[in-house]
């Protein structure tokens, strides 16, 4: 690679001090230190990120500017002129979204007895859900226990957290945990069957389970298997576009086949958005780990429904995002290195934060290291960052650890000439979840009646800060409870509701009264990677 | 600036790009707009599979577009779909052996052992090992082996005996952690005491508890030393 002399000589300054890091002691922030360094040095701090909401169930919260110009977007759909008359599709559980919470969501939807249609933007399984490398907690060693877990959400959420789902998610986790073992996920496993388990930053037990650092991929390459082989119905390329309503009850949802460019009508008794994050939308112009369809559209349908957010004001950063080499730019660095032992480090060679405080505080930590104290490492293309002391891990655990654990980092990073087990990386925070969300029940039910909201799309599970582990939880234990609730209202709902944009006619006409530019259209669905030459360049000449 | 770009043939058009981007940067900043062929962006997906030849080379390589570096000269098309076989089974009803694999996969018995498909694999998977151990009937190393798969898909679309293979590793890896893996007992036992509702009620005092009495209980809660 072509490290520059001064990235090397940093370098030299890690490998001096590594010795005497083995075994130093960092302590831990007390909670003055905390808030302190987060007021300064967090992008949520940052008032410029963000703007107040003008319009909808949100109106007057505040949220970073490119959500709110989705928020506040118009509709391509003309809602006077749309057809509703012929329907495509009548079911009774309509899934969105084919990650992780969709999938569990579909299955026991199906199980119930429902008849389910899942729909999603790329194809079943292009998600977060499969980018997830860390891992997923949960409660089941004998010194842990489901209130030990609580109190490490609720600290690590600030406090913000609602304590029904907070509640849903450490109670469901066991369960949860079964059943995954049950479907044939992979877990990491001693010889005798026990889980292995390790910290992740602001847990008390070592409940991280993992499957090695594939854990996402493999819970679901396996949901997506058995939703298969339970013959549940996916259309993929198909995101949807509009949900339809009775002008108060969710009765549908409009499809948008992206490649005919056909928009086709669902009629469903009731609605699971499990669309997942934001990452895409580069709050603040950060990088991102998100996949690429990230761009908070679940958050647009139901927001015009009616549905209102919460949490909408924090963002998740990972503190350690690759920062070199280019092409990685953004990735995520699992924090599974660090709960092996991975070390932060300054340009030079000190340690400047313990390593397993919450995400928040580590991100602002190591902005603060580059900005304000100038201790940062600059890349051949500019960008500050801190390195990641990974050889200390193989020196701690011994030879071929990073290999055997962290295999997926492994190969990335080969991919590009590093030997993350000989040398160091560099790192820099990148946005990668979205704290909050939809606002729910602890059955997943929102605010609009027969719409519920599974996974990342929700909020309010993790207060103001999500911790590793519970998000892959999350997506499961609550796209579990919506399948069930959604099924169950199902079959309660006799006659089919009718097909209305009339909520949209509402939307457009507020937006309309605030004096909103038709600038913006939502829902986004592709981000925008062209060059701006490119598509300024571009005319409609085929549409 | 000249020396930093580079030519590449995108499904037989050139373009000047910028070298050191990735096959799907360098698409984009071409102008392509991706709607398939792109999923995670970074090696977990296996959207992105990408056939390529270089220049003065008569192999056809394959890699993925997220990662694999442009190269001057280089001949390029994705393949972002592969109609594999799937079969449609239920792991709970099946046995971990060699039966299994070839009752849902009859194909796997025609692997030729050319090794195309190891060769194929961007993610470095010994390939053609966890086919033969599927046929074998070691589920345990055809699970462990295919571990790191991605479903790109990349072996089946070189593979002479038309085998899936991804589709057979992740049966492999079903089968063995359904029923060869040991079950984690302390997991199961806990399973039962929720049930039992043993933690309702210290979690309803929990609950119950004022933001500040909480932050307390947080601030002094004990933590476990990593091992
Ligand atoms: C790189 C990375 C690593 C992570 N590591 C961990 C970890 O170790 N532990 C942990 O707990 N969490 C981790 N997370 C977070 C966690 O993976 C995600 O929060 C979680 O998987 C989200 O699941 P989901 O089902 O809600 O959304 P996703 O898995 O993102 O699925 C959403 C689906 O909806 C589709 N969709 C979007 N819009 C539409 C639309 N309009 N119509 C139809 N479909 C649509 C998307 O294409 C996608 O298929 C990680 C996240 C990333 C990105
Ligand atoms: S490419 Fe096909 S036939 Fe050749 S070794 Fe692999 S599985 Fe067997
Ligand atoms: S084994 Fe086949 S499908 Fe899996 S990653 Fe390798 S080439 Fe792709
Ligand atoms: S886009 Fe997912 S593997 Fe390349």
């Amino acid at each position: 690679m072509n490290y520059t002399p001064s990235m090397l000589e940093s370098m030299k300054r890690i490998e001096a001090t590594r010795e005497f890091r083995m075994t130093q002691d960092l302590p831990l922030l007390d909670p003055v230190q905390k808030v302190d360094l987060l007021e300064n040095y967090h992008p949520d701090y940052i008032e410029d990120v963000f703007r107040e909401l003008k319009v909808g169930p949100s109106k007057g919260t505040m949220t970073p500017k490119e959500f709110a110009e989705l928020f506040e977007a118009y509709s391509v759909l003309d809602p006077e002129k749309f057809d509703l008359s012929k329907i495509d599709y009548d079911v009774d559980v309509l899934v969105v979204g084919g990650g992780g919470a969709g999938a569990a969501a579909a299955l026991v939807a199906k199980e119930k007895g429902a008849s389910v249609l899942l729909v999603t933007k790329l194809r079943f399984g292009d998600a977060n859900t499969i980018m997830a490398q860390g891992g997923i907690q949960g409660a089941d060693k004998a010194n842990d226990s489901p209130s030990i877990h609580y109190l490490d959400v609720m600290g690590g959420g600030r406090y913000f957290n609602d304590p029904d789902l907070a509640e849903a998610l450490v109670i469901d986790a066991p369960e949860v945990l079964a059943w995954l073992e049950k479907l044939g996920v992979m877990f990491d496993k001693e010889a005798d069957g026990t889980m292995m388990s390790i910290h992740g930053g602001g847990t008390s037990r070592q409940r991280m389970h993992a499957a090695r650092d594939y854990t996402g991929g493999e819970i679901m390459k396996t949901l997506r298997d058995e939703a298969q082989n339970h013959g549940i119905d996916a259309i993929e390329f198909s995101p949807v576009y509009e949900l339809l309503t009775d002008g108060k009850k969710v009765t549908g949802a409009i499809l948008y086949n992206m490649e005919t460019y056909d928009f086709l009508v669902v009629r469903a008794k009731t609605v699971i958005l499990a669309t997942g994050g934001a990452g895409r939308l580069h709050v603040a112009g950060f990088p991102t780990t998100n996949h690429y369809g990230a761009t908070a559209d679940g958050l647009v349908l139901g927001y015009r429904a009616g549905a209102p957010l919460v949490f909408m004001d924090t963002i998740q950063y990972h503190p350690t995002g690759a920062a070199y080499p280019e092409q990685l730019l953004g990735q995520l660095v699992t924090e599974k290195v660090r709960g092996l032992g991975g070390q932060l480090v300054n340009t030079a060679g000190h340690r400047f934060i313990y390593e397993l405080e919450t995400r928040d505080v580590e991100a602002a930590a190591i902005i603060r290291e580059c900005g304000e104290r100038k201790k940062g490492v600059t890349t051949p293309s500019g960008y500050v960052s801190v390195w990641l002391d990974t050889p200390i891990i193989e020196a701690k655990h011994g030879a071929g650890t990073i290999r055997k654990r962290l295999p997926a980092m492994f190969r990335q990073y080969q991919r590009f000439g590093i030997d993350m087990s000989q040398i160091p990386l560099l790192v820099y925070p990148t946005q990668h979840y979205q704290n909050g969300g939809l606002k729910i029940t602890a059955d997943t039910e929102t605010p609009v009646k027969n719409l519920y909201a599974a996974g990342e799309v929700a909020g309010g599970i993790h207060g103001r800060n999500r911790l590793m582990g519970n998000s892959l939880l999350g997506v499961v234990v609550f796209g579990r409870r919506a399948g069930e609730a959604a099924a169950e209202r199902a079959a309660s709902i006799k006659k089919p509701g009718k097909l209305t944009l009339g909520h949209l006619k509402k939307f457009h006409a507020a937006l309309k009264a605030a004096r909103v530019s038709k600038k913006h259209v939502a829902p986004m669905l592709l981000p925008e990677y062209r060059r701006p030459e490119t598509i300024e360049q571009k005319l409609p000449v085929l549409p | 600036m000249a020396d930093e770009m580079l030519t590449i043939y995108v499904m037989g058009k050139a373009y000047e790009v910028p070298r050191d981007l990735t096959i799907m940067k360098a698409m984009e900043y071409a102008g392509y707009r991706f709607l398939r062929g792109c999923g995670c962006r970074g090696a977990f997906c296996g959207a992105c599979g990408t056939v390529y030849r270089t220049k003065d080379d008569y192999r056809l390589k394959v890699g993925l577009a997220c990662q694999e570096v442009v190269q001057d000269e280089m001949y390029l098309s994705e393949i972002p779909f592969f109609p594999g076989n799937k079969s449609n089974y239920n792991v709970e009803r099946l046995k971990p052996n060699a039966e299994s694999v070839l009752k849902n996969y009859p194909e796997v018995f025609r692997c030729l052992a050319c090794n195309t498909c190891t060769k194929a694999c961007p993610q470095d998977i010994e390939v053609m090992e966890y086919i033969q151990a599927a046929l074998r009937g070691d589920i345990e190393k055809a699970a462990d082996l295919s571990f790191d798969c991605l479903m790109c898909g990349l072996c089946a679309a070189r593979c002479p005996a038309e085998i899936v293979q991804y589709n057979v590793a992740l049966l492999c890896r079903r089968l063995y952690s359904r029923h060869v893996a040991p079950k984690a007992k302390h997991l199961a036992k806990r399973f039962k005491e929720v049930k039992r509702r043993k933690f309702d009620k210290e979690l309803a005092d929990l609950k119950g508890m004022k933001k500040r009495d909480l932050a307390k209980l947080y601030d002094a809660r004990d933590i476990e030393q990593a091992d």
